[in-house]
């Protein structure tokens, strides 16, 4: 079902290219969505315009969730600051820890030991699976689907297990550290994940026949939020929602980091541009992650340091130096921009979250002419989490 | 769409005909993980107070608290960190960081209570029941976040050393400090240690950050003899040193040296004479001797403007620091530089002046307000020993000093030293160096009391004595001195079983079963020194109270008699970093002693 450019509901527009309005008229209705939204779109509001039950106009608003995590960086020593970078995305904090971690490195000239960037590989596809868990649960909760999250919550928690047992953490792991990881594998880690990958692809299995096999899902999200392959690049697209429009765009395949140059896949890419089309890009995304993990169990190193030798770091000076660190994390690029100035503290740590695109600008456009009723689960496909909005 | 996707839903039901998968009682089933970062444990024993886990703590969640039955002592604090889980974030820096390893985490993670202040406690101290649980977040091995090794100092190879009195350490480089300056943790237990005081974790943030000038200013701020400490001061701080638990200390002494050595002495004058009183006072002050007591006090005094003069009896100031250390530990134009700064201040230094020959103390008493007593002991004991009466049994003082007053002797082909502490390692390697220069071979044998692991000396001394082909015999008491024809030709010694008795006191015990004879043209005895009181004079040795053979002194280092004062190694010991401290507190207590005069007045 291809977009439909009706814009018979759509305002005129006054001579200064605002939106003409007139609320008194009787036509319009101004609606609130969020900030109290229980979904996963998380702790963002969108003020919405209706004419009747369609949208026409609206405006994303955030700061509900800001902590000036970024400015409170620049008050605290480098390796202080380790702790709190994975507060910047509760959900899949480990893109934070690496994109750190090896602008740090990279700034500080430390050398990291093979087995510490397979061991970062495994956290980060790890992370992955969780992350797009948790989407899969929303994006059809958004509709009313209240089963499927109970499913993918369990296997998640099968899977947080496992970050329980290699980092010492559930959810705010702490594990990538400036230098390389805290430590190995655990022993019997192997074959416990791969129980919790099997247990992950039968769920998956469950959860392609009910929620994507499923006339009531495809009605509502076939067609629905349709991105313009072309605006892709103007809006700053990247990830999967970038690949459900048929660009191909993978950062793990484009600039290479860590051994995914090693690792056997291909980018995950789909071809309509709607809900849909993005939810499924994810689904077979979590399978192709699923996949990563068993290659890296397969491939890593057993042995050898996992950590760098670090200064002492209760005094440790950086020198001048700027550096931008990306990485693919399931919602798109995701990027650390660090500057030192030869002090003990980072002059400025600027993340790029690829919420910050997708949930603002991009959903402003995509919210046009779309029924009230599928504003939530448009906002869900684009996979924004408002933490990394506001940092 | 197609029927299969009206169908393809219903499928869910078949979890109708499955087994919930939730855990019914989370609480008591699930356990954390072997790692889990969990609620802190401490090994109040392991701990020592030192802070660095409330130094990387970015959430200020670690305060370092007094406990009531924790007690200060050397190298502990006695302090221990208490943890406020109201902003604690669980990263477990402070388990990574923790110097002694003492600090972990358990993998317990639930605690209820209505009160909120109890979630702010001291593990180890507030006790709770997962102080004993063995699963938990530990460091892992290897990984640490400060350095804990050394950076090795270059030293002379025994063989380029052996014959020559010229200094064996070589000092570190610039790189070299900046690496074990970067190790510090800056806990400053070593300061609580250090006899005098020394801001030991700020003058190595000077060399992290370059700043020599600012080093050299905090090292005179609480040691005018910063060359001399820092090239043999017995370095308690690196006993104390926080890193020592699991590596090697910070090399303090030798990153003291490296920043005086940074300095030209010009500047090290200027710097020095910062904040000095320029008004002359009218109180004057005689300190007796010309050592690190003595002259630590007239610093000061003269600093402050009072007029001080120093009456020495040897040729050249310095005490034992000159004529007790050899060459190849302490060259003497570093001593020189030390002792310049302090006649910089206008102190007044009168060599070859011998109280009680060349000036008596009841003169130096009319002519000054005040007198300190720094004299040192520089007379050797004797072992008493059958045939130690002998001209060729001397004291290794008296040979030391020979040394240093450059007077040249013939020194036998073979050599007994008795003793078994760093003075008798002095001479030892000193004589070793004169037998290698004169005979081209070392034959100096030294017999130790002690076994080989409480032997006295430094382990270095011992080992870099043996390098340089002195034979270290430990457990061995000394029986006679061998006499033929009015000749020293050996010592007879018999293996000591044991030093002390039961209750502590030296009782040695022999086996006369084993008994060796070492030739020796010359056996030295460095069993001890002794202070020489004789210049006192009857009528003050009787006034003065005396303890043991020593004068007794106050907290203050204030003796009986109200216009003297006494430091330094004849009262009190053992070593140049205690004298300086001494000497400080006796120009503290004699200004002290001048403001109630003046206030009087």
């Amino acid at each position: 079902m291809a977009y439909q450019a009706d814009r018979s509901q759509y305002p005129s527009r006054r001579p200064d290219g605002s939106l003409d309005i007139d609320l008194s008229s009787g036509k319009y209705l101004k609606l609130w969505q969020g900030p109290q939204h229980p979904g996963i779109t998380g702790n963002m509001s969108v003020e919405l315009t209706v004419c009747g039950d369609e949208v026409v106009e609206g405006k994303t608003h955030v700061g509900y969730l800001h902590r000036g995590f970024e400015k409170l960086m620049e008050r605290r020593t480098f390796i202080q600051c380790f702790p709190i970078v994975c507060r910047i995305c509760v959900p899949e904090p480990d893109f934070n820890e690496y994109c750190y971690a090896a602008a740090v490195e990279e700034l500080a000239g430390l050398e990291v030991p093979e087995r510490a960037h397979w061991i970062r590989t495994l956290i980060l596809e790890m992370g992955r699976i969780n992350s797009y868990l948790m989407y899969l649960g929303g994006q059809a909760g958004a509709l009313g689907q209240g089963v499927i999250g109970q499913w993918t919550t369990y296997v998640r928690d099968l899977m947080l297990d496992r970050f329980e047992e290699l980092s010492g953490a559930r959810i705010y792991h702490m594990f990538i550290m400036p230098g390389g990881v805290r430590d190995g594998l655990p022993d019997g880690f192997e074959q416990r994940m791969e129980e919790t990958l099997r247990e992950i692809e039968s769920t998956l299995a469950d959860v392609k026949d009910v929620m994507f096999n499923n006339a009531v899902f495809k009605k509502r999200t076939v067609g629905l939020g349709y991105i313009d392959p072309a605006i892709v690049d103007q809006y700053g697209v990247t990830g999967p929602t970038a690949r459900a429009a048929g660009v191909a765009k993978d950062v793990r395949r484009d600039q290479p980091y860590l051994v995914y140059p090693e690792l056997d896949f291909e980018p995950v890419v789909g071809q309509d541009s709607d809900v849909f089309t993005r939810a499924d890009v994810r689904r077979r995304d979590l399978l192709m992650s699923v996949d990563l993990i068993r290659q890296i169990l397969a491939r890593m190193p057993r042995s050898g340091a996992v950590m760098a030798p670090l200064p002492n770091v209760l005094h440790w000076k950086i020198p001048f130096g700027e550096t931008y660190i990306r990485g693919e994390c399931s919602r798109g690029e995701y990027g650390y921009y660090l500057v030192t100035d030869g002090s003990g503290y980072p002059r400025r740590v600027n993340v790029r979250g690829p919420s910050y695109t997708h949930a603002m600008a991009l959903l402003e456009r995509l919210i046009v002419n779309c029924n009230i009723a599928d504003v939530a689960a448009l906002m869900v496909s684009l996979h924004t989490y408002p933490p990394e909005i506001e940092r | 769409m197609s029927l299969s996707d009206v169908l393809s839903p219903f499928s869910a039901w078949k979890n109708l005909f499955r087994d919930p998968v939730s855990i019914a009682d989370p609480l008591n089933d699930r356990p954390g993980a072997p790692r889990y970062r969990g609620f802190h444990q401490n090994d109040i024993e392991k701990c020592i107070g030192c802070g660095t886990c409330e130094a990387i703590c970015q959430n200020a969640a670690i305060d370092m608290v007094p406990v009531a039955e924790m007690a200060t002592k050397a190298g502990d604090s006695g302090l221990r960190p208490r943890i406020d889980y109201g902003r604690c974030c669980w990263c477990a820096l402070c388990v990574d960081v923790c110097m002694t390893s003492s600090l972990s985490m358990s993998n317990e993670y639930k605690w209820v209570d209505h009160d909120p202040e109890v979630f702010r406690f001291t593990p180890g101290i507030d006790l709770k029941h997962w102080d004993s649980t063995k699963l938990g977040y530990r460091r892992p091995e290897g990984h640490r976040l400060t350095g804990n090794e050394r950076v090795v100092m270059g030293e002379l190879a025994p063989e380029a050393r052996a014959d020559s009195f010229v200094e064996i350490v070589a000092g570190y480089d610039l790189e070299q400090a900046k690496l074990e300056a970067d190790r510090c943790v800056s806990c400053g237990l070593c300061v609580a240690t250090c006899p005098t005081h020394m801001a030991v974790p700020e003058y190595i943030a000077s060399i992290r950050d370059g700043d020599y000038e600012q080093g050299v200013r905090l090292l005179y701020q609480t040691n005018p003899f910063s060359n001399v400490c820092g090239r043999v001061c017995t370095h308690r701080c690196e006993t104390s040193c926080a890193a020592r638990h699991e590596g090697d200390p910070i090399a303090i002494r030798w990153l003291k040296r490296h920043i005086i050595d940074q300095v030209p002495h010009d500047r090290v004058k200027q710097i020095a004479a910062e904040g000095r009183v320029n008004e002359p006072s009218d109180h004057r002050v005689a300190i007796i001797g010309a050592g690190p007591a003595g002259l630590t006090a007239a610093f000061d005094l003269a600093k402050a403007g009072h007029g001080v003069t120093v009456f020495e009896a040897q040729p050249a100031p310095g005490g034992m620091m000159r004529y007790g250390i050899p060459e190849y530990r302490l060259p003497y134009d570093k001593l020189d530089e030390d002792v310049d700064v302090i006649r910089s201040m206008g102190v007044e230094i009168r060599c070859n002046t011998r109280v009680g020959e060349d000036i008596s103390i009841d003169q130096l008493r009319e002519q000054h307000d005040t007198v300190l007593l720094a004299i040192g002991l520089h007379q050797g004991r004797s072992t008493r020993i059958p045939g130690s009466e002998h001209q060729d049994v001397v004291s290794a003082v008296e040979l030391l000093r020979r040394i240093t007053l450059g007077e040249r002797f013939d020194v036998p082909a073979t050599i007994a030293v008795i003793g078994g502490g760093n003075v008798a390692m002095d001479i030892a390697r000193s004589l070793a160096r004169m037998q290698r220069q004169q005979h081209g071979q070392v034959g100096v044998t030294l017999v130790a009391l002690e076994a080989e692991d409480l032997m006295l000396a430094d382990r270095e001394e011992i080992d870099e004595a043996r390098e340089e082909g002195v034979v270290i015999l430990p457990s061995r008491g000394p029986r006679q001195c061998l006499i033929e024809r009015d000749a020293v030709t050996g010592l007879e010694t018999v293996h000591c079983v044991s030093v002390f008795d039961e209750q502590g006191r030296f009782a040695p015990k022999y086996d006369e079963s084993d008994i060796q004879v070492h030739d020796a043209g010359l056996v030295v005895e460095a069993i001890g020194q002794a202070a020489d009181h004789a210049f006192l004079g009857e009528s003050l040795t009787e006034a003065l109270e005396w303890e043991r053979n020593r004068i007794r002194i106050d907290a203050e280092g204030h003796t009986s008699e109200s216009w003297l004062w006494a430091a330094g190694d004849a009262v009190e010991g053992p070593d140049v970093i205690t004298a300086v401290a001494a000497g400080h507190r006796i120009a503290a207590s004699m200004m002290s002693a001048f403001a109630q005069k003046s206030g009087r007045a």
